[in-house]
């Protein structure tokens, strides 16, 4: 068969390019064309080259940041992930229960995200919350609005509140889809249940737990309406994370240079440890032991 | 080691089972046999696989006890009853290497390792696992992973009977005759009680030392492959054993005639005053190959329409009509088949009379 070039064929892929262009490309560039510039006003910039990446990369106030992004999703991930899967393991299998367990977990994935935090200034509030006034009635000072460390306890039990319910689902997802032949085949083997789950169960839920861990990691480090709402990042800047600091930068101050740099730099790091996770877990039990 | 006895097993899938229909399992009592190689065979949806795990202990049944060597263990679960298992795929611990998947089943009862470390080795050197002990067992092919799966059995050096859930499905053709042979060998040379679960009635055959044959919850016969194909019980097993199964003609008794329609067959005495006897709707049964062929007319024979020939390599199945009737007939290879007509001939020690499916006798 001959060949011929046909350059009518690109037609059929400008769809795909356009919607891409002007879904991420577009803003990305633009994005990258505020961090090199200094902006004024409108038609009036000047080219600073990577002076703003240095600045931010220098900048303490996001260095804290940063860090408390880390302490944030690192606790999201060894809170939710076991605790998911645990109730995963615990919710019944076949009957009415399995349907009025998953609505009743699903409940929390519905509201939307402000609404979350509202929820929660309230119910942990301590003259009218109902959380807050028992713990307070209790003896125990408990005020967000007041305590770093009360302020980070309630974004915990929020959290893990609203998100846990997603690991549930797909850990729940990932242990119905074991045949039943490999739990007879345990039984037959004598094995107990810790082993049945190391063995059989979470081997057959990497695929699901993965896709979990991935989609809580980022969520979590991205994390901007529920403590927006809740703490402000307050007090002081005890829980300004990294997204929060960014709009008091480019809403708040409208440094628009620096608030691009933050943006590039902010997103090379999701990129870079999402790849990390993907590339560890894919990998985890498949070489060859001796 | 052990023999297996089932006392008057009856199952039900339902909760509260109302009629006969609800039953599974309707009513199975018998014994196997110490060391004995038992093939059981039967139709999709006969209740082979309930029945084998009811002996593993992963079901309960809804009546009747199970015993080994007389001890009732209805009540003991799968792992306390020294059974082990191969199902239809292989089931291996995918993040374990062969030598562990092979030495989970001793580390969950607690074995001490450096007895471990010797069951394994012998067992991977029966089922010829050695090269492959260190790798993964996730890497393996569909017939390793399935010697893996039973390897895992044989490794306890208690188990009382090993099961198999037709266990070649999943494997290559040529594979399964390899893997086939090394069951036996392994049955002659541990001398385990072997159940093997399976619809290929060649593997049955070829495997076991005696058949059991079921159909709709109900065992039909028991016997060597021989006694299956000489005598079936029932017409169920004539129809299901041999390829293509038994011809049969309903018929009524006249003297020592069967009377097919308006032709006559001839019969020994003995099975016609047995027949007289017996009750019921009467069927004449012969298998195709003891139908014989001629081309001319000859005392006791029949005359019938050849409608087909298929050659099926060393052998025909010549398809002949009867009024109404359909009989089909293995010639051996090189034997003249007449053309258009033919006289049948039906040998008296061949024909198997039935009353209401079960043979007369």
């Amino acid at each position: 068969m001959e060949k011929w070039d046909n350059n009518n064929a690109w037609f059929l892929v400008l769809p795909v390019f356009i919607i891409v262009a002007f879904s991420a490309i577009i803003p990305l560039m633009t994005v990258v064309n505020y961090s090199v510039q200094d902006i004024f006003g409108p038609g009036e910039r000047i080219f600073v080259g990577s002076e703003w990446f240095k600045e931010t990369l220098a900048n303490r106030r996001l260095h804290e940041a940063l860090w408390r992004q880390f302490l944030f999703s690192g606790l999201v991930l060894l809170i939710e992930m076991p605790l998911g899967v645990m109730i995963a393991l615990a919710m019944p299998k076949r009957g009415w229960g399995v349907s009025f367990s998953l609505v009743t977990l699903a409940l929390p994935l519905l509201i939307p995200w402000n609404v979350i935090g509202t929820i929660w200034l309230i119910f942990t509030r301590p003259d009218i919350g109902l959380f807050g006034f028992i713990i307070n009635s209790m003896g125990i000072a408990f005020d967000h609005t007041a305590s770093p460390l009360d302020a980070w306890i309630t974004l915990m039990l929020m959290e893990v509140w609203h998100w846990t319910p997603l690991v549930v689902l797909l850990a729940y997802a990932g242990l119905r889809a074991i045949p039943e032949v490999y739990y007879q085949a345990a039984k037959i083997d004598g094995a107990s249940a810790w082993a049945t789950f190391r063995y059989i169960q979470l081997p057959k839920m990497r695929g699901v737990l993965t896709i979990a861990l991935l989609l809580r990691f980022m969520d979590s480090f991205l994390i901007y309406a529920e403590p927006f709402v809740l703490t402000g990042g307050g007090p002081g800047n005890s829980t300004t994370f990294l997204s929060i600091y960014l709009v008091k930068l480019a809403v708040g101050q409208f440094d628009l240079g620096p608030a691009a740099a933050f943006s590039i730099i902010y997103f090379l790091i999701v990129l870079a440890l999402c790849f990390v996770f993907y590339q560890v877990l894919q990998n985890v039990g498949k070489g060859e032991r001796v | 080691m052990a023999q297996v006895e089932l006392h008057e097993i009856a199952h039900s899938y339902l909760r509260k089972p109302k009629g006969e229909s609800d039953y599974a399992l309707k009513r199975i009592h018998n014994i196997w046999d110490d060391g004995g190689a038992y093939a059981l065979l039967g139709p999709s949806g006969c209740g082979k696989t309930t029945l084998l795990n009811i002996i593993s202990g992963l079901l309960t049944p809804t009546k009747g006890r199970v015993l080994f060597n007389g001890k009732d263990i209805t009540s003991l679960p799968p792992e306390q009853r020294n059974i082990a298992q191969v199902f239809q795929f292989p089931v291996l611990y995918d993040t374990m290497t062969v030598f562990d998947n092979l030495a989970f089943p001793l580390r969950n009862r607690g074995v001490h390792s450096q007895d471990i470390i010797q069951r394994v080795h012998d067992v991977a050197e029966i089922l010829d696992l050695e090269p492959f002990l260190k790798k993964r067992a996730s890497g393996l092919d569909a017939a390793a992973k399935q010697k893996v799966s039973l390897g895992r059995g044989l490794v306890r050096s208690d188990v009382a009977a090993i099961l198999f859930d037709e266990p070649l499905t999943v494997i290559d053709p040529h594979m399964k005759w390899q893997l086939r042979r090394k069951l036996k060998e392994i049955h002659e040379q541990l001398n385990l009680t072997f159940i093997y679960v399976t619809h290929d009635q060649v593997e049955a055959l070829t495997f076991a030392d005696k058949v059991v044959v079921m159909c709709e919850g109900e065992i039909v016969q028991i016997g060597t492959p021989e006694d299956l194909f000489e005598t079936p019980e029932h017409t169920f097993v004539g129809y299901f054993i041999g390829s293509p199964g038994m011809n049969f003609l309903a018929c009524t008794l006249d003297g020592n005639v069967a009377r097919v329609d308006d032709v006559g067959i001839p019969l020994d005495e003995k099975t016609a005053a047995l027949g007289h006897k017996a009750l019921g709707k009467m069927e004449l049964g012969i298998r195709p190959s003891y139908l014989q062929l001629r081309s001319k007319q000859e005392e006791g024979s029949i005359p019938a329409k050849i409608r087909a020939v298929e050659d099926q390599g060393n052998f025909k199945i010549v398809v002949l009509t009867l009024p109404g009737k359909t009989l089909r007939a293995k010639v051996p290879e090189g034997k003249p088949v007449p053309e258009g007509n033919a006289w049948l001939v039906f040998p008296k020690d061949k024909l198997r009379l039935f009353a209401n499916g079960r043979l007369v006798r």
